[in-house]
């Protein structure tokens, strides 16, 4: 089962679920955050995209304080997988499960478009449905989705293999250009030095059927919801 | 009634009472109602309700002769918002409502609580909302102070739409002379209810819990409604800031999901948002309409400040706030659902017997009003009406004398990169347009189409298409004809997505009332309205009146905002604006007679508002809305593109344009009417049709009586528009026309940053 976390201010949560149960037929259940456990039953744990406490403080800061953040955590160094979407990546940033931090965007403005992002690690349990220089079309909305990594910190995850997804052009190039909002080196989701916990900022969850901006996105959550199946 | 110790409130006298806005007149009627002289607090909640803004005293009278019936309706005005039956259990909620003073005094706040305010009249009636619009109206782009409104309105928009979760999918941007003194921020939602789940605002069942929900009380918003809505602006008005409400969205979106909850238990009997007039509106509302009374507890009510009076408390604004009430017995179950997520909610009175609304602050009763008596005298007046001096001089027009436009090309180019006709991407991309996961067409296309989802996640194969339009100048020009080209140009956006379109919402702008042309113009569109709602069985099921737009003397143009909801069913089968494929052919709908009135060219090129606008033709209009249906059902058609501001040629460019790639067109028009008016005039009643089988397109159209013609075929990186003899008329690289379409707004809006 997987256990999408709803946080007060989680807007993205219903979706997600659809994503999963209505498009490509996983168990998956809203999770309210004032739970101290997640269901016994729980393979997968998605933190969805919104305003978690309305971000009046950083986004995500708040939301690590949750009680159910300290099962996911438990969750996570378990090995468990968890995948985090725009708020949920934040929050995942600023509970130490992911490295580096997300910022305003560069032009300031809250952004929503559909971009392409070029796959740079293909692996379960989040991306085992593409292959490494695939590019996706996904949609962002966002105005804190610059991602930022101080240089020593950029090193490492680029050596350890751990950024899976850079904004590229529509021909898998990565270029200053189609970086929407000034996130060092095109990041645009990132994982764990372990692999089992990843952070993304567009929204895949919005892009799963074809009438409906493209399906895209199934490459993501399906890889997740392989994983959860077999884990089973 | 003793009056309250303790507190020190102004002597309550006539003059005290005309501060207050209300009329010698209205003030004997209090007197009469009461029997004695009115409490301070009483004269305040009199004052906000039979204040323009919530008594609609100007307005009433046409209001009333508007339609409001139709078998598709659930509920007609007078309650939160219109329902209207979708089928199969299902019910559409929507509203269209302004908030144009709080937006030009402080736009980003204004126009946050404006979203919030229309999202709770959805969420009230226990409808999930799924869908906003906005119809924002600007003074010239090139006043610094207006790119500072125009800034600040779609960062309030957003910033309240985008946490709230509740997609922006479509909205109207314009910029006008006329609204430099008064901007329009007209905000729509709609929303998906279960007809077994629809709520109403009444107070019923003696004995029943009245509980307050939602943000604490404060001293925000004091007379919003009747100060700053009710009454012109002058030089002074940047002095009413503190009447303007600030926003949380994220209290509303826990509030949305607490009282959406709490609608699928049996625990409750009536919900009411506190909007205008906060806690008294809402309880004299809820009480009136239940034909009971109500006893309230202010010592009860949640407080943001100390020391608030009891005047405070029940005229403050305060957002994000519902008063419900609970089936006796069930009070734990209700706060438990709040507490769930952290709202505060408490039980503050009770519905009582004897039609009185009663108030105690202290131990002492502060208000005692009979209810009935105040709605039933609430004042409704027959204001005078003059027709403009000027107006027969505003509709000359001579188009012999009009100097034909010798570059048709950059005619194109011109209004491409005019304000209002250029993209309005820079406004909506900063709006989430994807949450809930149902938007099909979002901003940009005719009409947006959003699909219907049950409230337990079921995807449904219903989609509601939404929009909204306004032409002012049309409506300047002819109030009645402008009101029935608004009506008729929403549905037919609505119909060129294949929707039917099933009934409207309203939201009237206007100038200052107690001008005798003004009501005129009120009278006018009104008669428009009613006519064409009924013509195109759109019935009227929600609006708003916003009077007084209209500063140190000079009036806003009339601006009647109309929203019109279809529905498409099933939604895998729809049109687009755009060419979808090349070597489509292109086939006009409808007719163009050579109409110049009141046009962008007109305007832009000639410097001329003048005129009769184009003439509406409603049966024409019903057949071309029958023949879409069928055409989108069958699949010949698969791009549906209205011809409204900037004519046939614009028209064209934005179907080449607005895809996911550019398609161009080669076309040939066979017309012998002067070139510019058939390439920018804006006749109505036509449609950019595109499909692989035109015979059978124009088969079909012959069948319903709707004339067509095909004019040219889809392809190449360009468009191209000649006679049927001799040279191009338009010939232009899409790349270069794109670049101008996309830059009108953030080339202007850039020079603001450079300042």
């Amino acid at each position: 089962m997987l256990a999408v976390v709803q946080f007060p201010g989680s807007n993205d949560d219903r979706d997600m679920r659809f994503a999963f149960k209505a498009v490509l037929g996983a168990e998956a259940r809203l999770v309210f955050h004032k739970a101290s456990e997640l269901p016994p039953d729980t393979r997968g744990v998605v933190i969805p995209g919104g305003f978690s406490y309305g971000d009046y403080l950083r986004c995500g800061a708040m939301a690590q304080y949750s009680p159910i953040m300290a099962a996911v955590k438990r969750f996570a160094d378990a090995g468990g997988p968890v995948l985090g979407v725009c708020n949920g990546f934040q929050v995942l940033c600023e509970s130490g499960l992911l490295p580096g931090a997300l910022v305003r965007n560069h032009g300031l403005h809250f952004i929503c478009e559909f971009v392409h992002v070029r796959v740079e690690r293909a692996a379960a349990p989040f991306t085992s449905r593409v292959a490494a220089g695939d590019v996706l079309r996904i949609p962002i909305k966002h105005g804190e989705g610059c991602y930022y990594a101080e240089p020593g910190l950029l090193d490492e995850l680029e050596q350890g293999g751990q950024i899976v997804l850079r904004y590229c052009e529509v021909d898998g190039s990565v270029s200053a250009a189609a970086n929407p909002n000034g996130s060092v080196a095109n990041v645009a989701g990132v994982r764990s030095a372990r692999g089992n916990v990843m952070g993304l900022m567009p929204h895949p969850e919005h892009a799963v059927e074809p009438a409906f901006g493209g399906s895209d996105g199934i490459a993501i959550l399906g890889s997740f919801a392989d994983a959860v199946r077999s884990a089973v | 009634m003793s009056a309250a110790g303790g507190l020190r409130e102004p002597r309550v006298d006539l003059a005290l009472a005309h501060e207050h806005g209300l009329t010698t007149e209205e003030w004997g009627n209090v007197l009469e109602i009461l029997g004695r002289t009115p409490t301070f607090s009483e004269l305040g909640i009199f004052s906000v309700m039979w204040a323009e803004h919530c008594s609609y005293k100007s307005s009433k009278r046409y209001l009333k002769r508007l339609p409001t019936e139709g078998p598709q309706v659930i509920e007609g005005p007078g309650e939160n918002a219109g329902v209207v039956d979708i089928g199969d259990g299902l019910a559409a909620v929507f509203k269209i409502e302004s908030h144009n003073h709080p937006s030009f005094i402080e736009p980003r706040q204004g126009a946050a609580t404006g979203v919030g305010g229309i999202l709770r009249d959805i969420f009230t009636m226990g409808a999930r909302p799924i869908a906003s619009l906005d119809s924002l109206r600007f003074g010239p782009i090139e006043d610094p102070k207006h790119r500072y409104l125009l800034q600040g309105v779609v960062d309030g928009v957003g910033g309240y739409g985008n946490p709230v979760g509740v997609a922006t999918v479509g909205g109207e941007t314009q910029f006008h002379e006329c609204y430099r003194g008064n901007i329009l921020v007209n905000a729509f939602n709609c929303g998906v209810v279960e007809q077994d789940k629809i709520f109403l605002a009444k107070a019923t069942g003696i004995g029943n819990p009245v509980i307050y929900v939602g943000s604490k009380t404060g001293r925000d918003g004091i007379h919003g409604a009747s100060l700053l809505a009710s009454a012109e602006f002058d030089e002074g008005s940047e002095a009413k800031r503190p009447t303007v409400q600030v926003g949380d969205p994220f209290t509303e979106k826990c509030l949305i999901e607490a009282c959406l909850e709490l609608m699928r238990t049996d625990a409750i009997v009536g919900i009411q948002d506190m909007g205008a007039a906060g806690l008294t509106c809402s309880s004299f509302e809820m009480a009136s309409s239940g034909g009971t009374g109500i006893d309230l507890d202010l010592d009860l009510v949640p407080q943001r400040e100390v020391g608030m009076t009891p005047y405070e408390l029940l005229l403050s604004e305060s957002q994000e706030r519902m008063l419900l009430v609970a089936r006796s017995g069930e009070e734990a179950r209700v706060l438990e659902i709040f507490e769930r997520w952290d709202l505060d909610a408490v039980v503050v009175g009770r519905v009582v017997e004897g039609g009185h609304m009663k108030v105690a602050w202290h131990g002492q009763t502060v208000v005692d009003i009979p209810v009935d008596p105040v709605a039933a005298n609430s004042p409704e007046l027959e204001r005078q009406v003059v027709e403009p001096a000027d107006l027969r001089e505003r509709q000359k027009l001579d188009l012999a004398a009009v100097m034909p436009e010798s570059d048709l090309g950059g005619a194109l180019e011109a209004l491409l990169d005019s304000p209002n006709l250029g993209s309005k991407e820079w406004v909506w991309r900063q709006y989430d347009q994807l949450v809930q996961g149902g938007t099909l067409i979002g901003p940009g296309g005719d009409a947006a189409l959003v699909r219907v989802t049950r409230e337990d996640g079921t995807p449904t194969d219903k989609a509601l298409a939404l929009s909204v339009d306004c032409n002012p100048r049309w409506c300047w020009l002819d109030p009645y004809q402008g009101a029935v080209a608004a009506v008729a140009e929403a549905a037919r956006n609505v119909a060129c997505t294949g929707a039917k379109p099933l009934a409207l919402t309203n939201c009237l702008n206007f100038g200052n009332p107690e001008k005798p042309e003004i009501m005129w113009e009120f009278a006018e569109a009104t008669r428009g309205l009613g006519d064409a709602a009924r013509a195109l069985d759109t019935p009227v099921v929600s609006g708003n009146v916003s009077f007084y737009n209209e500063t140190s003397g000079r009036a806003i143009y009339p601006t009647p905002t109309v929203a019109v909801v279809g529905l498409l069913e099933p939604w895998q089968r729809h049109a687009v604006s755009h060419f979808t494929s090349v070597g489509r052919d292109v086939v006009l709908l409808g007719e163009s007679r050579e109409e110049l009135g009141g046009s962008d060219w007109l305007a832009l090129r000639r410097g001329l508002e003048a005129g009769l606008p184009p003439s509406v033709d409603l049966a024409h209009e019903r057949a071309l809305h029958a023949l879409l249906a069928a055409g989108v059902a069958a699949g010949v058609i698969e791009t549906a593109h209205d011809v409204s501001s900037g004519g046939l040629a614009l028209a064209l460019a934005e179907a080449a344009l607005t895809g996911p790639e550019w398609i161009g067109a080669e076309i040939e028009l066979d017309d012998p009417q002067r070139p510019d008016a058939l390439l920018f005039g804006e006749t109505t009643g036509r449609v950019v049709a595109a499909g692989a089988a035109a015979e059978r397109l124009l088969d079909l159209a012959r069948e319903h009586g709707v004339p067509a013609r095909r004019i040219g075929r889809t392809g190449g990186d360009r468009l191209r528009i000649r006679p049927a003899a001799g040279e191009a008329w338009i010939d232009a690289a899409l790349e270069r026309l794109h670049h101008v379409w996309t830059n009108a707004l953030p080339r202007r809006i850039g020079a603001a940053r450079e300042e």
